[in-house]
């Protein structure tokens, strides 16, 4: 258990620069998510902190000591990968022993640490198999084994549920948050799933391209992402971005948005810093919109716009509305058999949780 | 203790190189510095044993001024063409024919494929008894009642290069078949069930679809046969020992005749830079190619 | 419905060719070992009388003897046997040298890449693809200077340095399919360079290591060139010896003692494919097929 700095963290593979500038830092029994697409460098940062690739530029830390020269095995962590790496000729008894083995420890003490931790993960009965003889979510429990017997002072988890079933995934998912909270060890955890990141994180880290977007606890993410793109990145489905231009009237803005078909709709009670009001007042802006924030309008809601839904989807705890607003397409969050195709609608949008981005820079106004 | 932490894995670093250091030294010693020794002393006076006095590409202008030289060169020329193509051809024959679910497709293919453990020696050897005019095959047809039955090329030489092309045909062509027998296997068969919907011919579509989706597995053969082509000494040797006379000499045989037997050993290393750059200009574009789509792929 | 009937009446033909062909072309791949076998069977007498390809009359296993412990190979009448050991003693350090140095050179060139590692591996590569006559002179040369001409360790040393450039192809592209997960998680667990390919990798290679030593083992058992011109006399593997008893010329020639020394010569491969072809496919299409 331990705290982790990673301190202006450089990567480059000769010319290419893969990590530029990233600094994240997590107190003892954090649970960091790396989030982001595909090749954006979370793995490339998880192997550096665990010693796997060298590092260019800046510091990692783990638990106050610069580990930068350390090889893995001395930087006392444990690592779970997405193909789970398990020794394909040992057993699973032997992948659990094999690094403690390495280290010289003791046979009794051994089998006691191989006996706890698969008791915790319910393996026991499995100890004997070979990996190919194991489904995927007993291969899971079982390189979570091998990391657990090892009690480093952080484990490290590279996408380690994305080769699992929807079902099973969410199910291993509890269960390590459910490990999370009884070791309370420190955990990096990689994975381009944002659900993922929502539901076991205490801080998220939002990547892209080698840089950081933001770092915050995830509902902090959810509801004032820091620019476009990760207000695109978490939610599903995606936040709604409509271009609208701002008008002022004293302490709160008015967002004003062209809907197809007809006059323009008027989004107001939007309220911002007093630096905000007077930089952006009569400026392009783009506003974000969760699509739950919409309701059908009613006597209680208070101003409405008019709009003529595209496509509605149900899926069952509630249906999807589709339709035209500021010239891109919005979803609309909305109780089943609400919406109809291809009708008109009045909808309140909850204007406290809108969200305002530079339409340039495309960052978060404030 | 950081330090010497610090020390291990710089060592550590370095250790994967050390290790492989001495399989490169001795590829680069035995194959590219002895290849820049024989092209040294193809440029020498060298007879029986090496001379390093320079008298520049007078071995080759000899190499190419001699009749036997040219019999060689041709005869592989006339070899290696038939040789290719009887091979690719029977083998790419025998691989569509065995990918029609064939029951015994197993022991086919074993009996398709085992002349290739056998050395060329033994492949000579016998091949030279099956085709011995006096007890042979010619024998065994006569005997049949077809007396004017003739077949001995062996004895003949105009002809007894194809005996070689015969022998060698029999001992590769199973090599070829294996691959492209492997190339069939890798074609998604939902192509050829597309194409049969459409309603395509089975040997329209082996024509206009499968055969140009194995140029891969073409391209890997007819490399591959050229390099046993080229440098088949062997099959020579057991079969007709370059004769009669001089009619079945090939490059590889001629090497080894003029280094080891009639010590010319500056015409030898001659010849054996000639036959290097021959196989080189094939294989290394080739090589070059297989890594490159390596790292795309 | 008659369509049908007729339609198949014409697949069913259509198989029976197939078949046919296939059959055919067997038997004639066939035809020269069972020449080799029958011959070597048969007294002497029977084979002059004109019997090529019909069962012995007479079945003798004399000519087996005489290939074994009595031919004259030169001027030595030993028969193949001490040339068989030569063989033995040739391929087996030979190759157990080989396929531990290319699973080696595998290992680093797939799991511990450095800078240029990509260039070393093209480099052994076209060492698949060496002309031996480009390098017999030097090597000839050198095997003198270092006092191993003539010497079956010699020979060893000339197969284990040109083998490695084909051991280390199968190996890479075997290891280049193991996730690099797998080295990345013994060394989070501790495992150093050696203790990784010992514990981890090797284990997991058995296939590649049967089709490397299956593949140097016919190669190296089969090679004729290096034997010829790096050895002489009592010091040649067997197939030297075999090309010496076919080429005599002396006396009336021995057609059955021909083909059972080429038997002989042939058995140990053989065996070798018959017990393990598939493998012995595998290295025979690893230099096609791309890892
Ligand atoms: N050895 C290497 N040489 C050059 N570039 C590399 C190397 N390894 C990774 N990269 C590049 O670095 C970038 C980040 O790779 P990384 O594996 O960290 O992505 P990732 O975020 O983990 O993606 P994924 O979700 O697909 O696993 C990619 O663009 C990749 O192409
Ligand atoms: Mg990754």
């Amino acid at each position: 258990m331990s705290t982790l700095e990673i301190d202006r963290v450089r990567k480059a593979y000769g010319q290419l620069e893969v990590l530029k500038e990233v600094s994240i830092s997590i107190g003892t029994g954090d649970f960091l998510v790396l989030l982001g697409p595909s090749g954006c460098g979370k793995s490339t940062l998880l192997n550096m902190i665990a010693g796997l690739e060298t590092i260019t530029g800046g510091e990692i830390r783990i638990a106050g000591k610069t580990v930068n020269h350390l090889s893995p095995k001395d930087r006392d962590i444990a690592m779970v990968f997405q193909s789970y790496a398990l020794y394909p000729t040992m057993t699973v008894r032997q992948n659990i022993e094999f690094g403690m083995k390495i280290r010289r420890i003791a046979r009794a003490d051994r089998d006691k640490a191989v006996k706890t931790a698969s008791d915790l993960l319910q393996i026991t009965h499995l100890l004997n198999r070979k990996p190919s003889q194991l489904s995927g979510g007993q291969r899971q429990r079982v390189a979570m084994g091998r990391a657990i017997v090892r009690e480093p002072k952080l484990f490290l988890f590279d996408e380690p549920l994305s080769n699992l079933d929807a079902k099973l995934r969410v199910d291993m998912r509890t269960e390590i948050k459910r490990l999370h909270a009884r070791l309370g060890t420190t955990i990096v955890y990689v994975t381009h799933d944002q659900i993922e990141a929502m539901t076991l994180a205490t801080r998220v880290a939002v990547m892209k391209d080698g840089v950081v977007q933001q770092l915050g606890d995830p509902q902090a993410v959810y509801d004032r992402p820091a620019n476009v793109y990760v207000a695109r990145f978490v939610g599903s489905p995606a936040m709604n971005i409509v271009p609208a231009v701002l008008e002022v009237e004293g302490t709160t803005a008015t967002a004003v948005v062209d809907v197809a078909r007809r006059p323009a709709a008027r989004i107001g009670g939007i309220s911002l810093s007093v630096e905000g009001l007077r930089r952006y007042a009569g400026e392009k802006v783009l506003v974000g919109i969760r699509p739950e924030n919409f309701s059908i309008a009613s006597a209680a809601t208070g101003p409405s716009l008019t709009v003529d839904f595209d496509v509605v989807e149900p899926t069952g705890p509630d249906t999807l509305a589709v339709f035209q607003l500021g010239g891109v397409e919005v979803t609309a969050r909305l109780p089943p058999r609400q919406a109809h195709a291809r009708r008109e609608a009045a909808l309140a949008v909850d204007t406290t949780k809108i969200v305002l981005f530079d339409s340039e820079t495309e960052t978060r106004i404030d | 203790m950081s330090a010497s932490t610090h020390m291990s894995s710089r060592l550590a670093g370095w250790l994967p190189r050390l290790v492989v250091a001495p399989s490169l030294l001795i590829v680069i010693v035995t194959v590219y510095l002895f290849i820049l020794w024989t092209g040294v002393i193809s440029v020498t006076s060298s007879k029986f044993v090496p001379t390093y006095d320079f008298v520049g590409l007078d071995q080759y202008v000899r190499l190419w001024a001699t009749p036997r030289w040219h019999t060689a060169v041709a005869n592989l020329f006339i070899f290696s063409v038939l040789f290719l193509a009887l091979s690719t051809g029977l083998g790419l024959l025998l691989a569509i024919l065995l990918d029609q679910n064939i029951r015994v497709e197993g022991a086919l293919r074993a009996i398709y494929l085992y002349p290739m453990a056998l050395s060329f020696i033994v492949t000579g050897t016998a091949w030279k008894w099956i085709m011995n005019p006096g007890l042979g095959i010619q024998k065994v047809v006569t005997d049949l009642g077809w007396t004017t039955f003739r077949f001995d090329w062996i004895t003949d030489p105009q002809m007894a290069i194809y005996t070689v092309v015969v022998a060698g045909v029999w001992q590769s062509s199973g090599f070829a078949m294996a691959i492209f027998l492997a190339g069939l296997r890798g074609i998604d068969n939902s192509v050829i069930k597309a194409a049969q919907i459409e309603g395509a011919s089975l040997p329209l579509i082996y024509r206009q679809i499968i055969i140009p989706m194995l140029r891969p597995a073409m391209l890997s053969v007819i490399v591959l046969l050229s390099y046993i082509a080229i440098k088949s000494f062997d099959l020579v040797l057991a079969l007709t020992n370059g004769g009669p006379g001089t009619a079945t000499e090939l490059p590889s045989t001629f090497m080894f005749s003029a280094t080891f037997r009639r010590n010319q050993m500056g015409v030898g290393a001659a010849s054996a830079m000639m036959m290097l750059m021959t196989v080189a200009a094939i294989i290394i574009p080739y090589l070059y190619s297989e890594l490159r789509e390596q790292k795309n792929g | 419905m008659a369509e049908a009937l007729s339609r198949s009446g014409k697949a069913r033909l259509g198989r029976m060719v197939v078949y046919g062909c296939l059959i055919v072309v067997a038997l004639v791949y066939l035809m020269p070992l069972w020449v080799m076998v029958v011959t070597s069977l048969k007294p002497l007498d029977e084979i002059y009388s004109g019997s090529f390809i019909g069962l012995p009359k007479v079945l003798t296993f004399d000519a087996w003897r005489a290939a074994w412990s009595e031919a004259c190979i030169g001027t030595e009448c030993t028969g193949l046997k001490p040339y068989f050991v030569n063989s033995l003693l040739m391929v087996i350090p030979a190759v157990v040298l080989s396929t531990g140095i290319g699973a080696i050179n595998g290992y680093i060139l797939t799991k511990w890449k450095f800078p240029g590692a990509n260039f070393v591996f093209g480099l052994l590569l076209f060492g698949c693809f060496l002309p031996y006559q480009a390098i017999l002179i030097p090597m000839a040369r050198t095997l003198g200077l270092l006092g191993l001409a003539g010497s079956i360790p010699g020979l060893v040393a000339v197969h284990a340095s040109y083998g490695i450039c084909f051991t280390t192809l199968f190996f890479r592209n075997y290891f280049v399919s193991l996730p690099d997960e797998l080295t990345k998680a013994a060394m989070v667990d501790g495992a150093g360079f050696f203790r990784i390919f010992w514990s981890v990798i090797l284990p997991t290679s058995i296939p590649i290591i049967v089709v490397s030593c299956i593949w140097q083992f016919t190669q190296i058992w089969n090679d004729f060139l290096f034997g010829v011109s790096f050895t002489s006399g009592s010091n040649s593997p067997i197939t030297v010896a075999l090309n010496n008893i076919v080429n005599v010329t002396t006396g009336r020639k021995q057609y059955n003692v021909d083909m059972a020394a080429a038997m002989i010569a042939a058995i140990p491969t053989l065996v070798v494919y018959i017990v393990a072809g598939r493998y012995f496919v595998r290295g025979l299409t690893a230099g096609a097929v791309k890892g």
